[in-house]
């Protein structure tokens, strides 16, 4: 295994790498969200050309990797708020994985609905 | 000082964190919905434009995330870029604003 | 495996991995191994121990990449294929070869106000401590600290941000946080909050996950979060 990850290889550790890159990708995506609703305000005919846009396969792949950005941001925040205020428990250890699993349970349904 | 500023951003991030959470569930919900019963562009406006409570929902949706934001990429700018003190804070600020901003416009355009 | 390929660190920060090999026994600890390597290989390997029977937190090491007490390490369980790669604890400063500078810990635990201040002289009558109360408990899930290190080693933010006082200084300050008999409590949360204090965690949870005493240094140091925010919302702070 590479030596930088020998020591960090425990669920606690990825569970605040998602936490921390969905957190920075999601920041990044979000002035991009609103400008390109705040089009429907003032400039609906380019709003409507992106829209199409948006129909691609490949766009709508991204899609999903977003609502699976947030889920997982979502779930690790809400670990993070468990490990913060509720009264100490080993079982807190094991939210990592549940947060994962929740989260990839929200991305499979945004898929299937698709 | 650095101790009072540091609790009330910890405070304000948690709490806009919990905000979120409920927010988050009704966005993801709705873009479900939306997705699986197909709405196109058009029809999902129909249902936005003029919807006082989708207004409101949407209104505490932005303040928490302009809020949740920049307090979130402050450690990640002082960890992972080395970039602490006055300056860094004064570019969150701006940044604040600046999602302040086009928040509101698209909140505008969505459902007013 | 009759013999066992070890890979020590030699030098200071600075430096390289010399080889040994080393002969392998039953129930043989890695500092079973750091000690034949000096013993009978090589004299100018500089390491520390102490007691040799996990009590002394000393012989803390990085092996195979993580943080351990060596005396209490089997190679067993660390290394099945017989291969062991030992430096010395990370986030410290290195002396020589596996001997690391403990100063800069320490210095975080008085900084942290880690020391005790009881209210009571010795004319007054004893302090009651409820032992069942849930104070009391909080601490004692986090008192048998021994100041080992292998926490503040497997913590990022202690790499990333050379103020962070740590997991295990923070822990102490909860401890004495939580005791009914102290009277420097408010000075103490003014010590551990901040920027290099208690908020600085994100909760990775490296210290709770190698702690060889099984204390959580991740749930102090959220009780120290909270007990700073409810002190800044009410002006306290």
């Amino acid at each position: 295994m590479n030596p930088a990850l020998r020591a960090r290889n425990h669920p606690g550790y990825w569970a605040f790498v998602v936490h921390r890159v969905s957190g920075v990708l999601l920041a990044l995506y979000l002035p991009a969200h609103f400008w390109v609703l705040g089009l429907a305000l003032h400039a609906p005919a380019r709003l409507d050309a992106f829209l199409r846009w948006t129909d691609q396969p490949l766009v709508r792949f991204g899609e999903w990797g977003l609502v699976l950005l947030l889920a997982a941001h979502f779930t690790g925040g809400l670990r993070l708020l468990a490990l913060e205020f509720l009264p100490w428990r080993e079982w807190q250890k094991s939210l990592a994985a549940l947060a994962a699993g929740v989260a990839l349970a929200v991305a499979l349904a945004f898929a299937l609905a698709l | 000082m650095s101790a009072r500023r540091e609790a009330l951003l910890w405070a304000a991030q948690r709490a806009s964190a919990a905000l979120l959470a409920l927010c988050v569930v009704v966005h993801l919900a709705t873009m479900i919905y939306a997705a699986h019963t197909g709405l196109s562009a058009a029809q999902i406006l129909e249902r936005t434009r003029g919807n006082a409570a989708w207004l409101g929902f949407y209104s505490v949706f932005l303040l928490a995330v302009v809020v949740h934001v920049p307090i979130g990429l402050r450690a990640v700018l002082s960890e992972w870029l080395g970039w602490r003190g006055a300056s860094r804070d004064a570019v969150l600020a701006a940044f604040a604003a600046v999602l302040a901003w086009l928040g509101a416009r698209a909140i505008l355009g969505v459902f007013l | 495996m009759k013999t066992l390929d070890v890979r020590v660190w030699r030098g200071g920060a600075h430096g390289r991995y010399q080889g040994f090999q080393v002969p392998r026994e039953e129930s043989q600890t890695v500092l079973d191994v750091v000690t034949h390597i000096q013993r009978v290989q090589e004299p100018t390997l500089a390491y520390r121990f102490a007691c040799r029977v996990g009590m002394c937190g000393s012989c803390a090491m990085t092996v195979n990449g993580v943080a351990r007490w060596t005396c209490r390490t089997h190679v067993d369980l660390v290394a099945p294929d017989g291969r062991l790669e030992i430096a010395p604890l990370r986030n410290l400063p290195v002396i020589r070869d596996l001997v690391t500078d403990m100063r800069e810990f320490f210095d975080k635990w008085a900084r942290a106000k880690g020391r005790f201040q009881g209210r009571r002289t010795r004319r007054e009558d004893f302090e009651r401590v409820a032992p069942d109360s849930e104070a009391r408990k909080q601490v004692d899930a986090a008192i048998e600290c021994i100041g080992c290190a292998v926490c503040y080693s497997s913590c990022d933010v202690v790499a990333w941000n050379p103020d962070y006082l740590g997991p295990a200084a923070l822990n102490r300050a909860w401890t004495l946080l939580r005791d009914v008999r102290e009277a420097a409590n408010p000075e103490r949360l003014r010590a551990v909050a901040g920027d290099a204090g208690c908020h600085a965690c994100h909760t990775q949870m490296g210290c709770s996950e190698r702690c060889p005493k099984q204390i959580s240094p991740t749930a102090g140091i959220a009780g120290l979060k909270r007990a700073a925010a409810a002190a800044a919302l009410k002006g306290e702070l």
